[in-house]
């Protein structure tokens, strides 16, 4: 599915080096998930995937499916199957959510050359999949995550992953701010995603999240690499005896 | 010459322009005196007149105004879906074929200005050029009192209970040299309420006032639409008293036109009344967009509102000067404003000047002003749902006009004026 050759990556702005030649398979179907010390490049690898600005590509590929996304506009990308839960949400005061969610399913839509959905037709997958997520009407209508609680701002995220239906889910650090509860609805909104058709990548500091939303395989990045790949337990002792351990292995 | 002789040979050019109207009532022919008096005693406006100083006026003060070519389209005209009393206006000339009979419809009257000034007992004694002179304190706006002066043309409209369609003024134009004056003359008596619309280019040249007297508890409702025309010219004045209790609230769209001036002097005189001003433009290139509002609280627990914003490009200038005074005495004043310019490119200018000037000490007053290009993470949000580029900046646009719209407070209203703009940004994001 998604496949990382000897990524590197540097910041437009200034001269810093941040992924310094990654290299990663997933496979249709897997979860993936990435763990690692702040600051070790895994949020930047999920803005290079999904065409933010400010980062340079200066060597390596990543391709969706064989085709080459880095050469792809964001909004083309999406449209190809990428889709980027954020680990912060944006506000955006006077765009409605429901008008949001409308506009980009339609968007990928025509760009996949397939039918519109009509207002009918989309509201009625779009109360489905809201009410599994524990999204009410009211969250629909107001502004696209304005005065959303952490948990709900997540929610809308896994939600407006469950209407694109990616090929490719990247979340990143989606476990952050929320308690519990609100993690094991997230995780369930994901899983209900899973599918032989679509792979993830999850990045997160915490086991806690892998253990509602079980990967086929974990990776540690450290200083812009992929240092360490293993099975779930790789996870646990991540868990267990923190990154200081792996680091020295590796050094 | 001198500043003040040319202000003041100026003034006598703005006059010379227009034909002098016919003989009225007697109170009628003075308040056209009173005007023709003050506008001689002001003279013209200047650019380099401090009210003037990021708007220049040469283009309203020429002899004959610039050629404006009528647009041709074939979409629906604004306010079309809406049951209104139509006054329809082409060139500024009242067309009593294309509009409605206003006869029979329950609490409202309609006279022709002209009809109503050479009536020799009419009510509208007390508010033709009666509100204009006031509104000339303490700011000089020459082109009312032209206005007041000379105009020939408009409607003079009274509510006098709950009127319950809207009556849509409606300015067509059709020749290029057009320079139209139209005075409107309103008073929503006590407890009454009025929706006016308005819609149009009126000319190439249009100076337009409206004097608007809302009584004790009434409501008027006001929102405009100003014409697509690029080469239009405008400058309008609102000068609106509001009782106590009343509700004053007024809108205004505005895409393209070379020049536009929208002049708002509000003054508060009733107790717990309050006053919201809003507008929303968008302007690409030769473009030139000018609020200027005066709120004058003069009486207690008054609250007035100001939501302006501007989406330039391309050389476009949006302009707002706004205005809070608070009177000694209006205590408990709430008093609101905020003016924002949205810039799409690094050629667009937003100038403001925010005012406050206040003597009663226990009132809340806030102002804010802000100017700058669209928000990247929203817009790299929207890319990454799928979004192509034009969409996304086009919702965000309209996202950012948003707060002006939410002002009209009738919802199929705003909900037409939100379908102008984006149909303006289809267009112009192609």
């Amino acid at each position: 599915m998604l496949s990382i050759k000897n990524l590197h990556v540097k910041l437009e702005e200034e001269d810093k080096q941040i992924l310094k030649g990654v290299n990663l398979e997933i496979g249709a179907g897997e979860v993936h998930a990435i763990m690692g010390p702040n600051g070790s490049g895994k949020s930047t690898l999920s803005y290079v995937l999904s065409g933010k600005d400010g980062y340079e590509v200066t060597d390596g590929e990543a391709t969706l499916l064989g085709d080459d996304i880095l050469d792809m506009e964001p909004e083309e990308r999406a449209a190809a199957g990428v889709f980027l839960a954020f680990q912060y949400p944006v506000e955006i005061p006077g765009v409605g959510n429901m008008t949001f969610l409308r506009t980009a399913v339609n968007a990928q839509r025509k760009a996949r050359g397939e039918e519109e959905l009509s207002a009918g037709e989309f509201l009625k997958v779009v109360r489905e999949k809201a009410k599994s997520l524990k999204i009410d009407a009211d969250m629909l209508k107001r502004p696209v995550n304005v005065g959303f609680s952490g948990g709900e701002k997540k929610r809308n995220e896994i939600l407006q992953m469950a209407m694109l239906e990616p090929k490719m889910c990247i979340l990143d650090e989606t476990d952050s701010g929320l308690d519990v509860d609100a993690m094991k609805l997230v995780a369930e909104g994901v899983n209900a995603l899973r599918d032989a058709g679509r792979s993830f990548l999850v990045i997160t500091h915490y086991q806690r999240l892998l253990d509602h939303i079980k990967p086929d395989v974990v990776h540690i990045m450290a200083d812009g690499k992929i240092i360490k790949t293993g099975g779930p337990e790789l996870a646990l002792e991540v868990e267990n005896n923190g990154y200081a351990d792996i680091l020295g292995e590796v050094a | 010459m001198a500043v003040a002789d040319v202000k003041i040979s100026g003034a006598e050019a703005l006059v010379a322009r227009h034909p002098a109207p016919a003989s009225a009532a007697k109170w009628a022919n003075e308040a056209r005196d009173g005007a023709m008096a003050r506008l001689r005693a002001m003279g013209a406006p200047m650019r380099r007149d401090e009210y003037w100083r990021f708007t220049n006026p040469a283009i309203l003060n020429a002899d004959a105004p610039r050629h404006a070519t009528a647009l041709v389209t074939d979409e629906t005209p604004v306010f079309d879906g809406f049951d209104a009393l139509r006054i329809v206006f082409v060139d500024g000339v009242f067309d009593a074929a294309q509009s409605s009979d206003l006869s029979g419809e329950p609490h409202l009257s309609v006279e022709h200005l002209t009809d109503a000034l050479a009536t020799d007992i009419h009510w509208a004694k007390d508010v033709f050029g009666v509100l204009e002179a006031a509104g000339q304190t303490p700011v000089d706006r020459p082109f009312a009192a032209l206005n007041t002066a000379v105009a020939q043309s408009g409607v003079v409209i009274r509510a006098t209970g709950p009127v319950s369609r809207p009556v849509n003024l409606r300015y067509l134009h059709v020749a290029e040299d057009a320079d139209a004056v139209i005075h409107h003359v309103i008073k929503v008596d006590d407890s009454a309420t009025l929706t006016i619309l308005e819609n149009g280019p009126a000319a190439a040249r249009f100076n337009k006032a409206m004097e608007i007297m809302v009584g004790d508890g009434a409501e008027f409702h006001h929102v405009r639409a100003q014409g697509r025309d690029h080469d239009r010219q405008c400058v309008s004045h609102m000068f609106a008293r509001v009782g106590k209790e009343a509700l004053y609230k007024s809108f205004t769209l505005t895409v393209n036109g070379v020049l536009t001036r929208n002049e708002h002097v509000i003054d508060m005189q009733g107790d717990d009344a309050s006053a919201h001003v809003a507008g929303a433009c968008v302007g690409e290139g030769d473009f030139h967009h000018d609020d200027t509002v005066f709120v004058t609280h003069d009486a207690e627990r008054c609250e007035s509102r100001q939501v302006f914003k501007k989406v330039l490009k391309s050389g476009a200038v949006g302009v707002f000067q706004g205005k809070i005074l608070v009177k000694e005495g209006a205590q408990k004043t709430d008093g609101y404003q905020i003016s924002q310019g949205l810039l799409l490119d690094d050629d667009a200018q937003f100038l403001a000047k925010p005012e406050l000037e206040i003597y009663a000490d226990d009132v809340a007053c806030s102002h804010g002003s802000t100017c700058g290009a669209a928000d990247e993470t929203a817009l790299f949000y929207l890319l990454s749902r799928g979004i192509p580029r034009a969409q996304a900046e086009n919702m965000l646009v309209l996202a950012f006009l948003g707060e002006a719209m939410d002002e009209i407070a009738d919802d199929d209203l705003a909900e037409e004026m939100r379908g102008r703009v984006a149909g303006w940004l289809e267009r112009h994001s192609k």
